[in-house]
């Protein structure tokens, strides 16, 4: 509770700092208060506490990804230091703006209430339309934002009507409510809709397939900041409540939708490789990727039956981390050479060894080799998913992870073994701090993955 | 505790290394791989007495899944964790002749992929296993792909990140299999999955999990296409840690993490893939007589070799599995040699090519005698170490069916009319225009060839030592393997 307060605090001060001419502190703040935030969120490991007649929950899962989701927006703000140091006028509303989106994702992971779900989904979700559309004279980035607020506000009049149909059927917005609704009467087809329909937009809002249409045009023209908040922010907690949903109140619909779902899995999967494949913008490929990893954390929300919540946990931070990196250090090659493609990578190994290094096992992380963080992701994910016994789902999960090699090995190919085009490379300290954290803990949580497979 | 000293030496070293700078870069790197060839050395006593029981080490690392930081030292480890303890050193000094572009991050590599090596064949949990299989792979796709010196850039990318992704496809099943293993099991340990009782079934799949990241990285026919580019395209030195070392631990997981885990699977599916193995060996052969690039027709000899260990493997006998670990190890050296000729010869004249080159022997006779000896211990003449290898290999071939050893038989003939006819267009004959100012070796270059004759002689005149070494592992194998 506190974590949530305190966050929508702190985005409020962000605004106000700019009557008050702070607009120099206005980032320390932030980022202070952040890591403050995040200590705070830290006591609360161990409570099972509710506020406001259920609206909020706080037990440990909400507290382990409100944790992951603090970390990834104190690093999305140390980023954005220098990100927007050409707007310098309008910083306090963009990082009040991000604040907000963090808000709005703390109350997806905590939410007790079908209104309180809505409602975080929203504030994530208006905040992020405005972010995506930041650079105001850019046609692409405009494009981005409308496309996703048209088909964002879609999905969200889709949740609102589940919502309203699970409503009628069981009188409750509670989660608790519903759930006890369901164990206790046969729910008739009115309630299944509805979860369909709660169903349809997450999965939206996860950008699996089919429902992946917007992602790469809003990841490629967003600024690539926002970029990097959609693919991590947005994404970590659509899934933390799609599993909070549909592990407890849902859960009773999900026989009915299991083929659907595992249908949906293998389709995100096939889809977001496979078109990855044939991109030559490093940015787009990693929203077609994006798509792909979406893919393999829907494996943990069809094994939902088993407690996938660990596995899930530990995907989504060693794929948020090296996501960060990635973006961090596309941002960094975007600054110097004035391009997002392949061919702009050309020759980093030489110029800069560290931070080709660091993108590097960025990628091998994400393609899931050992011993980085991103291979215990997928064998966490994978053993539950074989434990539910889709063994079938896993091979096609297995087979499309040598798909993702090629693609993530165009860039470190690009880096290695083209010629450089010789222009100078910049790195600002901030980036070199937010990239070395996100290694850090790469190598870490894939050497220790103890450190954190067992917190749920 | 020496154990877990020798597995991190070769780590440490690739650090220090890396920071020394490319200057001191190679000094540093041949200090680390003599430190582990010390350390391996320091733990020779028992297994020459014979001992029974493993040197074992086991820390908790991972508590969910249950995963243990445990090694194991055998008598079939041992050999192998010598021929890379002592092959390493030895081919970082091999590169000493040559100017290496950013030397740091070179010898660094090789130093991690030792590291990497070790681990394999130390492992005594599955999924330890597992990452140092993939760990091993990462520093020789780096070190095939960036001190590759063929021009064609395209042709070796494309070339080495195929290798990379077939060697990575298989290993990826190999996981599969591993959690479905442990999904059965609780454990990840040799002795939990030795004790598994899988139906019939699941082990007729669960063989094929497991077999094809071992037969890509063998190769088995006909899983090898990545092989021969991937030799040709990789810097030598690149080219004798895949041939000389990492391709034996394709071979090492069959024995540990194959045969004794699923028996059944494998008695299934064993004459499918003896007769894929004897395939292979002919196939190498006639495709290796064909060959006018040196370093190909090396990588097509190599690739009939140790298609005939995988099929004494599978022929489940004690001749075939002793067979099977004198000639990895014969293997590793002679394929090290010969690579090395090929180095020098490449570096001198500046070409592979078999029909340019001729009349060597006459202006540099030393190169001449060392390479017809590492010939022709390839080619198993008796005395050398590859004889006892081939012999014992084609035994038990003979005792599972006598027409598929007649067939695998044929691989002598046809290795000896391939090298010998090598050997006489490269070295015999008259000198021409590339080949007149060849200069003999130089004592770097003997020091390297002495070292790996007297190992070829050694174990070819006195095998007792190192088979008596392997014989109870080998044998506990065996036993599992056919319960």
């Amino acid at each position: 509770m506190k974590t949530l307060v305190y966050t929508s605090t702190l985005g409020l001060v962000c605004m106000l700092a700019e009557m008050f001419s702070l607009r120099k502190f206005i980032l320390p703040i932030a980022v202070t208060g952040l890591l403050v935030i995040f200590g705070l969120n830290a006591s609360n490991w161990g409570e099972n506490q509710a506020f406001f007649h259920n609206m909020v929950v706080i037990d440990n899962f909400s507290v382990a990804f409100s944790g992951l989701l603090l970390l990834l927006g104190v690093f999305i703000l140390v980023l954005s230091g220098n990100f927007y140091k050409n707007e310098e006028s309008k910083i306090s509303d963009y990082l009040a703006i991000t604040i907000f989106t963090l808000c709005g994702a703390l109350a997806m992971v905590s939410f007790g209430n079908m209104a309180m779900f809505f409602l975080g989904l929203e504030v994530l979700s208006i905040s992020l339309y405005v972010l995506a559309g930041s650079k105001r004279k850019d046609v692409r980035s405009n494009e981005a934002a409308m496309k996703y607020f048209l088909m964002g506000s879609f999905a969200s009049g889709v949740l609102l009507f589940g919502i309203a149909l699970i409503y009628g059927e069981t009188g409750s917005f509670d989660i608790q409510g519903i759930t006890n609704y369901a164990a206790n009467s046969t729910p008739s087809l009115l309630y299944y809709i509805g979860a369909g329909m709660i169903l349809i937009a997450l999965l939206f809002k996860v950008s699996a397939a089919p429902f992946h249409f917007w992602a790469p045009d809003v990841y490629e023209g967003s600024p690539t900041l926002t970029t990097a908040t959609m693919a991590t922010i947005a994404k970590i907690s659509a899934f933390a409540a799609f599993y909070r949903l549909f592990s407890s109140s849902l859960g009773s619909a999900m026989p009915a939708y299991a083929w659907v779902l595992s249908g949906v899995t293998a389709l995100t999967i096939i889809v977001g490789n496979f078109s990855a494949l044939n991109q030559d913008s490093f940015k787009r490929m990693l929203a077609f990727s994006g798509i792909s990893h979406a893919g393999y954390m829907l494996l943990a929300i069809v094994s939902v039956y088993g407690k996938t919540d660990n596995a899930l946990f530990f995907y989504s931070l060693a794929y948020a981390v090296a996501s960060i990196a990635a973006f961090a250090i596309a941002i960094v090659v975007a600054a110097n050479v004035g391009s997002e493609k392949f061919d702009a990578f050309n020759g980093l190994g030489k110029r800069k060894p560290l931070l080709a290094m660091a993108l590097t096992i960025a990628m091998l992380s994400m393609a899931g080799i050992p011993p980085f963080a991103g291979f215990f992701g997928k064998y966490y994910i994978f053993s539950e998913a074989v434990r539910a016994g889709h063994l079938g789902l896993v091979i096609l999960a297995v087979v499309n992870s040598i798909v993702g090699v090629y693609y993530y090995f165009k860039v470190i190919i690009a880096m290695y073994t083209k010629d450089s085009s010789e222009v100078s490379l910049t790195i600002k300290p901030a980036y070199s701090v937010v990239i070395v954290v996100c290694i850090l803990i790469t190598i870490l949580a894939g050497v220790f993955p103890s450190m954190f497979a067992n917190l749920l | 505790m020496l154990l877990i000293a020798l597995l991190f030496i070769p780590l440490a070293f690739s650090l220090i290394t890396y920071l020394s700078g490319d200057r001191y870069a190679k000094y540093v790197a041949l200090a680390g791989g003599a430190a582990a060839f010390v350390a391996c050395n320091l733990l020779k006593a028992p297994f020459i007495a014979g001992a029974l029981a493993p040197l074992t080490y086991a820390h908790n690392w991972i508590s969910n899944p249950v995963i243990q930081f445990s090694l194991s030292l055998d008598g079939l480890s041992f050999m192998l964790v010598a021929l890379t303890s002592f092959l390493v050193p030895l081919i970082i000094f091999t590169t000493y002749g040559k100017a290496i572009d950013n030397a740091k991050a070179f010898y660094a590599l090789i130093l991690l992929m030792e590291f990497g090596l070790l681990g394999v064949f130390l492992a005594d949990d599955g999924f330890l296993f597992y990452i140092f299989w993939e760990l091993a792979l990462i520093p020789i796709f780096f070190i095939a792909l960036l001190w590759g010196e063929n021009q064609d850039k395209d042709f070796r990318n494309r070339a080495i990140f195929k290798f990379f992704v077939y060697t990575l496809a298989g290993s990826l099943f190999m996981l599969v299999g591993f959690i479905y293993l442990y999904q059965q099991s609780g454990s990840f340990s040799t002795a939990a999955l030795y004790a598994l009782n899988l139906s019939p079934k699941e082990q007729g799949f669960l063989f094929w999990a497991f077999f094809l990241a071992f037969a890509i990285k063998i190769p088995v026919f006909p899983f090898h296409t990545w092989q021969p580019d991937t030799y040709k395209e990789a810097p030598t030195a690149g080219t004798m840690l895949l041939a000389g070392i990492m391709l034996k631990m394709g071979l090492y997981g069959l024995l540990r993490w194959l045969l004794p885990v699923l028996p059944e699977g494998v008695m299934l599916w064993t004459p499918l893939v003896i007769v894929l193995a004897t395939i292979g060996v002919i196939y190498g052969s006639v495709i290796a007589i064909k060959q006018d690039d040196l370093k190909k027709l090396l990588a097509y000899s190599s690739f009939a070799h140790v298609g005939l260990i995988t099929a004494g493997i599978f022929t489940l006998t004690r001749e075939g599995f002793q067979g099977a670990a004198v000639q990895m190890f014969a293997h590793g050296f002679n394929v090290v040699g010969l690579f090395f000729a090929a180095e020098i010869i490449l570096r001198r004249t500046g070409t592979l090519s078999i029909s340019q080159l001729g009349g060597i022997r006459n202006v540099a006779p030393k190169f001449a005698a060392c390479f017809v000896i590492v010939v022709l211990a390839s080619v198993a003449l008796p005395t050398t170490n590859a004889f006892i290898g081939e012999f014992l290999l084609l035994f038990g071939v003979y005792e599972y069916n006598t027409w598929l050893a007649v067939i695998a038989g044929l691989t002598i003939i046809l290795g000896a009319v391939y090298m010998l006819r090598m050997y006489q267009n490269v070295m015999l004959g008259e000198t021409n225009a590339l080949t007149a100012g060849f200069a003999d070796l130089n004592w770097q270059e003997m020091l390297v060839f002495i070292l790996i004759i007297i190992g070829i002689f050694q174990v070819g005149l006195y095998p007792k030592q190192l088979m008596d070494m392997m014989q109870p592992s080998l044998d506990f194998i065996l036993n599992n393997s056919l319960k």
